[in-house]
């Protein structure tokens, strides 16, 4: 079947219509171009969305205590149960499917001064593993670590905005800083991944080691919230039910009481707008197709005309000795052909301008709403492979059949 | 070689039913040379075509090689064309973006030999029809003589038991219409059978053997004045 003469045939037909078959192989062309184009514009949308959700958020919870409703062992209800850092511990220790587990507590209003520059500011007392959780980045130096909780350290990390409002071009690093009238040295700067109106308090937060904040504010060794991360491969709301159940037992919560222990994490509504996503990429395949369809369709219709001029060099064929299943190979493989190279052009095109609008989106620092890395799967592109083999053979299907039907007698007939 | 036994072939027309082969019985032995005449509407390119396995008839029997040919399926149909049958055409049916040579070797494409091979021999049977020059032309580069000579060739490559020629002169002038019955004497004198269709005296007098349709049925049979005197 792949002989040279196969191919040389089929190129023969092929240079007598150029334009004829250039026109058809722009329906498919566009077909796949469209199926790509559009495919990638919508994981733009998706992945633009998925990110307002933070790098982590999907696989984030949080945990925080407030009020309990009912008595349990002997205390009434009401009482406000105290998180505190040996929680973590167990945590630790009985949920494995925990990855990292950090403690927040939060003191609002507090000045922060450089010289006689300042404002009020959240100071937010942390341990290590914050910034490997919540959707932040540090912009220079350094975060909390460990050395600096062993020793209750006086360093501080700044929020970019506070430490432009202190600092403005100056270096901050190294410098100390005034928070409630305490001297801290400033050891990193830190941020949002990305600006947001509910990510603004992490432009301006300033985090110090949490036993440094025991220490020196006098605040009560508590922790106002837990924010865990789970493992890879573990959903997040299957954890939250254990960590929340864990912590009312240990700080003595009727495990039945809705409040005392609360809980939230992002895995469903991440779910549900990964639904809505799968739901447009769907319908993006269905319009897809949709416009490959009418290219085949114009294949087709172009092949039978084709058979339909050959009727006599099929004849001739026959004649000679040629098989129904030779002739069909013939009609097949041309159609195949045609659709392959015009596919696989667009294709090619579709990839290129995505990835050429990601490439200058990137080059370029251009951040638009709504629209973020565009691309196309690899499971796309072969998907789109097998689809175009699978058209060919479709377009060329029935006039395949028509050319092996063509009677001889007939074709042969002079005049 | 061929055997027909009360072939009766038919055409549904409309409302018309037209009966075109009214029971013909025929033998060829091999190695003859026959010429079927008659006026169109005798039956004679139908005839043609059952012999040719392009076509089926209604009743009867066609034993070629003592193969029954009934009820063929298209691909054994196509087998049996390809192995005992050459077909040579009034309009030649080159392919027309096909060289001479590449024209010459299409029937041994569908037997699968090899394009090398096929080259070899499609040129040594273009040799033996005196165009060896020009293998590498396409038909439309060709006289008409030249483009039938490689018909002939062509029909002659696969070694088959019968040449089957439809009017194979009527689009050539008398000089090369000689030229090209010559050759098929020369075919024939190598022991193939040949069996032409055609309607010109002169050129049925070059064969052996003719027979006369006349409204589907044999009207005459009889040996040439040339065999006779070759006896």
């Amino acid at each position: 079947m792949f002989d040279r003469d196969t191919w040389q045939e089929i190129l023969a037909t092929i240079q007598k219509h150029k334009l004829r078959t250039a026109l058809t192989a722009l329906g498919v062309f566009w077909g796949i171009f469209m199926l790509i184009f559009v495919l990638g514009m919508g994981k733009g949308l998706e992945n633009s969305v998925l990110r307002d959700f933070g790098d982590r958020a999907k696989n984030v919870m949080y945990v925080w205590a407030s009020r309990t409703t009912q008595p349990y062992k002997g205390l009434q209800p009401g009482r406000r149960p105290r998180l505190r850092l040996d929680d973590i511990v167990a945590i630790k220790q009985n949920i494995p499917e925990v990855e990292y587990i950090a403690p927040r507590l939060s003191m609002e209003n507090i000045p922060v001064y450089y010289k006689d520059i300042g404002d009020r500011r959240e100071i937010r007392g942390e341990l290590q593993d914050m910034i490997n959780i919540e959707a932040l980045k540090l912009h220079k130096g350094r975060y909390i670590n460990q050395l600096d909780i062993d020793e209750s350290r006086k360093v501080a990390v700044l929020g970019k905005r506070t430490a432009e409002v202190l600092f403005g071009e100056e270096e901050s690093i190294g410098k100390f800083v005034r928070i409630g009238g305490v001297e801290f040295r400033v050891v990193g700067i830190f941020g949002p991944t990305q600006v947001k109106p509910w990510t603004e308090s992490d432009l301006e937060a300033v985090v110090i080691p949490l036993p440094t904040m025991y220490r020196t504010y006098g605040t009560g060794e508590r922790v106002d919230y837990f924010v865990c991360s789970s493992a890879p491969n573990v959903k997040v709301s299957q954890i939250e039910p254990k960590v929340r159940a864990l912590l009312k037992q240990r700080h003595k919560v009727a495990p039945d009481d809705p409040r005392g222990i609360g809980g939230f994490n992002l895995q469903e509504e991440f779910q549900s707008i990964k639904n809505v996503f799968n739901g447009i990429q769907a319908f993006l395949w269905f319009v897809g197709i949709g416009t490959l369809l009418a290219g085949i369709v114009g294949v087709s219709n172009i092949m039978l005309i084709t058979v339909k001029e050959r009727t006599k060099e099929i004849g001739i064929r026959k004649a000679l000795g040629a098989t129904p299943s030779s002739i069909v190979g013939m009609v097949l493989t041309e159609s195949v052909l045609i659709t392959s190279i015009s596919g696989y052009l667009g294709l090619v095109v579709g990839t290129l301008i995505i990835g050429g609008a990601n490439y200058i989106m990137v080059a370029n620092n251009i951040e638009i709403d709504n629209f973020y890395n565009p691309q196309v799967n690899l499971s796309v592109g072969v998907g789109a492979i097998l689809l175009l083999i699978t058209a060919g053979l479709i377009a060329g299907l029935i006039p395949a059949r028509q050319a092996a039907r063509v009677n001889p007698v007939v074709a042969l007939k002079d005049e | 070689m061929i055997r027909l036994n009360n072939i009766k072939k038919s055409y549904q027309t409309g409302y018309n039913h037209l009966e075109v082969l009214k029971g013909i019985d025929l033998s060829i032995q091999d190695g003859d040379f026959v010429s079927i005449m008659g006026s169109s509407g005798s039956g004679k390119s139908t005839l043609l075509n059952i012999l040719g396995i392009l076509d089926e008839y209604d009743s009867g029997d066609y034993y070629l090689n003592d193969v029954l040919i009934k009820d063929l399926t298209q691909t054994d149909a196509a087998r049996y064309r390809n192995q005992f049958i050459g077909f040579v055409f009034q309009s030649f049916n080159l392919l027309p973006f096909k060289s001479a040579w590449e024209n010459v070797a299409l029937p041994l494409y569908y037997q699968k030999v090899d394009r090398q091979l096929r080259k070899e021999m499609a040129i040594e049977y273009l040799a033996n029809v005196g165009l060896a020059d020009w293998a590498d032309h396409l038909p439309t580069q060709l006289s008409g003589g030249q483009q039938q000579r490689v018909a002939i060739a062509r029909s002659l490559i696969t070694k088959p038991k019968i040449i089957l020629a439809d009017e194979p002169t009527g689009a050539l002038d008398s000089k090369t219409s000689h030229e090209v019955m010559e050759l098929f004497q020369k075919v024939n004198q190598e022991g193939i059978t040949v069996l032409i269709v055609t309607h010109e005296n002169d050129i049925a007098a070059m064969t052996k053997r003719i027979i006369r349709l006349r409204d589907g049925i044999i009207e005459s049979e009889g040996l040439t004045a040339s065999a006779v005197a070759s006896r």
